[in-house]
This record gives structure tokens, C-alpha cells and sequence, in this order.
């Protein structure tokens, strides 16, 4: 059954969408990611104006990531505290982001320079998670073996400091501040609610306990792309409903599903999974630039005049 | 239908010389939700005043849709990887054109009535001048042709034009489901051995309807509201999936 949507002035197949939307969302619910940095890619491969995909893609990640935080509430593992000041930087950064991105877009080269980010971000952080989480599977298999214990860092030693106890954490309110700003201004260049960079971030640098992770990074994630979506909403025109809620429908399902999945799941299997995902996106875009394209040519809207 | 259609048409017209006069079984597309495409057919009748003569007719037929400028880039190897690289602005290129003729194209139309009349696909894009440094310009137009053509936006049906008793013709255009709004323009020619004798324009209204014209609308003219409708429809269907599933665990 196709569907003509009204926005993005094509027409796609419905059922299509809906399975783009359930798997995304099932992969969004295991692992506290938006799903966009999968999603975007795969709707400019269907055919969906690039505009139009990033802009409805931040509204269907809104669905997709209440949806998951209820599931997340009602097992009591969302640090609001900790979500609030993720999310004051992640709004600061978000707006950096747009006036970052319209600099960019005035110079041109704004998909070269999005697709590197993709690629450098992916890269590294899956690469750095996929390291650390075999460390942590061959740790956990050696019987008599000790946790590490954390160490103290910099992290702990900076004023204004404030207690997560959801978290167990005491820590200053200045590193997530920061995460959230450097977060938000990635997420409004990429077109991505950045969950796929603040879990690890969390993990890593704040050393938030990842049964916590994962419900706080949907609930911020959440505002941030509500933000953007009336951005684009208001000022491209680019937010095509038609195509967001047949993505959402398949999309909140695909989070109920996914977060009962990662339930079940050790965190280092599922941190190891979500690496190999990261990896995966990250070397698909990479072969795109590296080989050379069937077509040379493309075609996009005229500049303004 | 067909004919009693064309028989009215014929007593209805002045007479002239060799005249074209064409109708179309519709003059409105209306793009809904579940629109999958179109086909339109376009009809009509050579009148003449004198008898048949030595006449050698043919007819060509285009449908465009509406002009706009495109940028056309090419993608070049830099430092190992590729890049968009040079860009071509096209002045206005057709978001939809379909020529339709009764035979061989050169045959029916001459090179100059063709040029004329900007009739086939090349000579209907506007392309005025590349920037500097760029060597080949014309590779930018064709890569559009080219890229359009695949998605069934630019059609060249040669021979698609019926011609019964070099009087009454018939064809069919197809319009894909990528279609853009406007007002789509109709030409009918009709060529005495190349030469275009007789012209008939009509136009065919491309219009979203219904949902699809609500929803456009509402994102123009007021986007806020729009934009918190998008959040609103996102957050419910986030909370009702998330009740209904509570609702079939605390049953299981």
C-alpha cells in the first residue's frame, strides 16, 4: 500500500515505513539510543528529501523515546536530577548546534562535513565501547577476579557539587553540563537525538551506573529533539506528519519490545551489541565515501536567490 | 464516449485551415493519501477544410510540469574520498515533461520547429551558462535528463500517439506518484512533414486534496501549531503503546 506524503511529496510504501519504524524503535528501547543515527540514514536511502527525513525524524524520536521512558519509570531508573542537568546543556548546545550548522550550510560542504562527524563519532566511540565491554566480558568470566574499583578523576574533584542518588552519585554539576552542551550541539548538526554518544558518555565519564543510563539519556533525549522538531517545524517546514506517524506507530511498539529485550540481557552484552552496531553504521558510511558512487551526479533544490 | 465527445468537438470549432483540437479525459489530479500515480489520456481530431491531400501528419505531444531551478553536483575524489565538487545551477527544469509522438521523432518534427517550441526533453531545460571552470556543462544537464528519467519524471514515448486516418488520434500519459503540485501544461502539435501547421494548449491542475492539502497548509500557514500537533500525535502514541503493553503483561 503506498502513501503519498504531503511534505516530502513522495510516495513510499507504508508497511516499508512501519518495519523501519519497529526495528529502529526495538533497537531504541534495548539500548536508550534515539534510533536516528539509523534511522536518517535509512530514509535518505528510501528516498525521503534529506531535509524532510532529519527534521520528521527528531519527531519520531520523541515518540519513540516517551514511549521507552514510561517502561524505564516504572522500574524507577530514571535519574531526573541528573536527566535536568544533562538536559540545560543539551538546550544550550542544541541551539550552539543550529547556528553552528547554518555557518556550515553557508560555507557548503554541509554533507561532507555531516557524514565525517557521523564517521568520527561512530568510529571512535564504538570502537572504544567494543574495547572496553570484551575487557569487561573476559573480567566477569575469570572467576575470583574483583570489579575495579572506581578511581577518583578530575571529574571529582570540580565544585558545585550535587548528590544523583538515583545514580549514587556526588558529583559536580559541571561535567554534565558539559556532555550535555557538546551532546546537544552534535545532535543538532547530525539531525540525531545523540543518545548513541551521552550512553557512553554517561558510562564512561560520569561513571553512572548503566541500569540508570538508559532510561536518563530517553528522558533528556526527549526535550532535545521536542526542541528541534518545532525548530525545523517553524522555520524549514520540513516536519512531515504523514511520514512521522506512520514511523512512530511502528517506532513505540519497537520501544515496548526492545526494552523488555534489554531486560533480559547482561549490560556488558548489551553494550558489546550496541558497539557492533555503531561500528557497523560507521563503516557503511565510510565505504560511501571511500568508493566511488554509481552515480556522480545528484540533484538538490536550487540555492536561494 | 470517446468519439461522441470528439464529434461535438468538431462541430463546435471554426473552421481554419489544417486545425488541431484536443481534450483530455481529465483536467484534475488529485494527489490523496494512497495516490499511486495517474494516467491521463489525451484525445482529439485533425480538421481540415480542404480535402486530404498530400500531407505528410504527425503529432507531438508533451505534458510539463512546473519550471523550477535544480543544482546539479558532482561528486570528484579529493584526498581519497568522495566529495561534492562542482555544481551547476540549471535556470529551470520541467519537475515533470513527457513527450509523446506519432512516429519517429525526426520524422514528425523538424530540428528548428523543435528549437522553436522547445519541444523535446534537452530543449525544454533552461540552462543559461555555467560558472567558470567548469569544462563541461552539457554532462551536469544530462545527468539530470538522466536522473529524472529513471524515476519516470522525464518521458520520451516516441510513437506513442495513435493516429487513425491522419484524423482522430489518442494517447496516454503516465504520471508517476513523485509529482509535485502546480498547474501542468498540455501542447499538442500537429507537423506537416516536420513543421509544426497547428498548436492546441490546455492545462491539467495537479493538486493535493484532503488530508494531504490540510496537513501542507496547516505547516505554512502556521507552522507553531503544526509543529506542537506533530509533538502532541509523538507523545500519545508514545504513552498509549506504552499503556497497552502494561495492560497485556499485568493480564499475562
Amino acid at each position: 500500500m503506498h502513501i503519498y506524503l504531503p511534505i516530502a511529496e513522495v510516495s513510499v510504501n507504508a508497511f516499508l515505513l512501519l518495519g523501519l519504524g519497529g526495528i529502529v524503535g526495538v533497537l531504541s528501547g534495548m539500548f536508550g539510543v534515539g534510533g536516528g543515527f539509523l534511522m536518517t540514514p535509512l530514509l535518505f536511502f528510501i528516498g525521503i528529501p534529506p531535509a524532510v527525513a532529519v527534521a520528521t525524524e527528531a519527531n519520531q524520536i520523541v515518540a519513540s523515546s516517551f514511549s521507552g521512558v514510561l517502561a524505564h519509570l516504572k522500574r524507577k531508573t530514571v535519574d531526573f536530577r541528573m536527566g535536568g542537568v544533562l538536559l540545560v546543556g543539551g538546550l544550550i548546545g542544541a541551539a550552539l548546534g543550529v547556528q553552528v550548522f547554518n555557518y556550515l550550510k553557508s560555507l557548503g560542504q554541509v554533507d561532507l562535513l555531516v557524514t565525517l562527524c557521523y564517521v568520527v563519532f561512530l568510529g571512535v566511540i564504538g570502537a572504544l565501547m567494543f574495547i572496553e565491554s570484551l575487557r569487561a566480558i573476559r573480567r566477569s568470566k575469570r572467576p575470583g577476579a574483583r570489579p575495579v574499583r572506581k578511581k577518583h578523576t578530575w571529574v571529582h574533584a570540580l565544585p558545585f557539587k550535587m548528590k544523583f542518588r538515583t545514580s549514587g552519585l556526588y558529583l559536580s554539576v559541571i561535567p554534565p553540563v558539559i556532555v550535555g552542551i557538546l551532546v546537544g550541539v552534535l545532535a543538532a548538526i547530525m539531525g540525531v537525538g545523540g543518545g548513541f554518544i551521552m550512553v557512553p558518555a554517561m558510562i564512561y565519564i560520569l561513571g553512572m551506573p548503566t541500569k540508570v543510563v538508559v532510561g536518563t539519556s530517553l528522558f533528556q533525549i526527549i526535550f532535545v529533539t521536542a526542541f528541534t522538531t518545532m525548530l525545523h517545524a517553524t522555520t524549514n517546514f520540513t516536519v512531515d506528519m504523514m511520514l512521522a506517524v506512520l514511523l512512530l506507530i511502528g517506532g513505540v511498539v519497537g520501544a515496548q519490545i526492545g526494552t523488555r529485550i534489554g531486560v533480559t540481557l547482561k549490560a556488558e552484552q548489551l553494550r558489546i551489541a550496541l558497539a557492533i552496531m555503531v561500528l557497523a553504521v560507521c563503516g557503511k558510511l565510510a565505504l560511501d565515501l571511500l568508493l566511488m558512487p554509481s552515480e556522480l551526479y545528484s540533484l538538490g533544490a536550487a540555492r536561494g536567490h | 464516449m470517446l468519439r461522441a465527445a470528439l464529434f461535438l468537438l468538431l462541430i463546435a470549432s471554426p473552421v481554419a485551415a489544417q486545425e488541431v483540437i484536443a481534450s483530455l479525459t481529465q483536467n484534475r489530479v488529485s494527489i490523496t493519501a494512497n495516490f499511486d500515480g495517474s494516467e491521463i489520456t489525451i484525445f482529439g481530431a485533425v480538421k481540415r477544410d480542404a480535402p486530404e491531400g498530400d500531407e505528410a501528419l504527425g503529432l507531438v505531444i508533451t505534458v510539463s510540469g512546473p519550471n523550477k531551478p535544480v543544482l546539479v553536483r558532482r561528486k570528484e575524489k579529493q584526498v581519497g574520498i568522495w566529495i561534492n565538487a562542482d555544481a551547476v545551477e540549471v535556470d529551470a527544469a520541467p519537475s515533470f515533461y513527457a513527450v509523446s509522438t506519432s512516429g519517429p521523432l525526426r520524422e514528425v518534427l523538424s530540428d528548428i520547429d523543435d528549437l522553436r517550441h522547445r519541444i523535446t526533453i534537452p530543449r525544454a531545460i533552461r540552462s543559461v551558462g555555467a560558472p567558470m571552470g567548469i569544462a563541461d556543462p552539457e554532462s551536469f544537464t544530462e545527468a539530470l535528463i538522466r536522473i529524472r528519467s529513471k524515476n519516470d519524471l522525464y518521458q520520451h514515448n516516441e510513437g506513442a500517439v495513435v493516429l487513425e486516418d491522419a484524423t482522430l488520434f489518442q494517447t496516454a500519459v503516465a504520471l508517476p506518484a513523485n509529482l509535485t503540485e502546480g498547474d501542468y501544461k498540455a501542447r499538442i502539435f500537429l507537423t506537416n512533414a516536420g513543421r509544426v501547421i497547428s498548436q492546441f494548449d490546455t492545462t491539467i491542475d495537479v493538486r493535493k486534496v484532503g488530508l494531504e492539502r490540510f496537513l501542507f497548509n496547516l505547516a505554512h500557514q502556521r507552522p507553531f501549531a503544526y509543529g506542537l500537533l506533530s509533538l502532541f500525535i509523538a507523545i500519545a502514541a508514545g504513552w498509549a503503546a506504552s499503556a497497552f503493553f502494561r495492560y497485556l503483561t499485568s493480564r499475562a
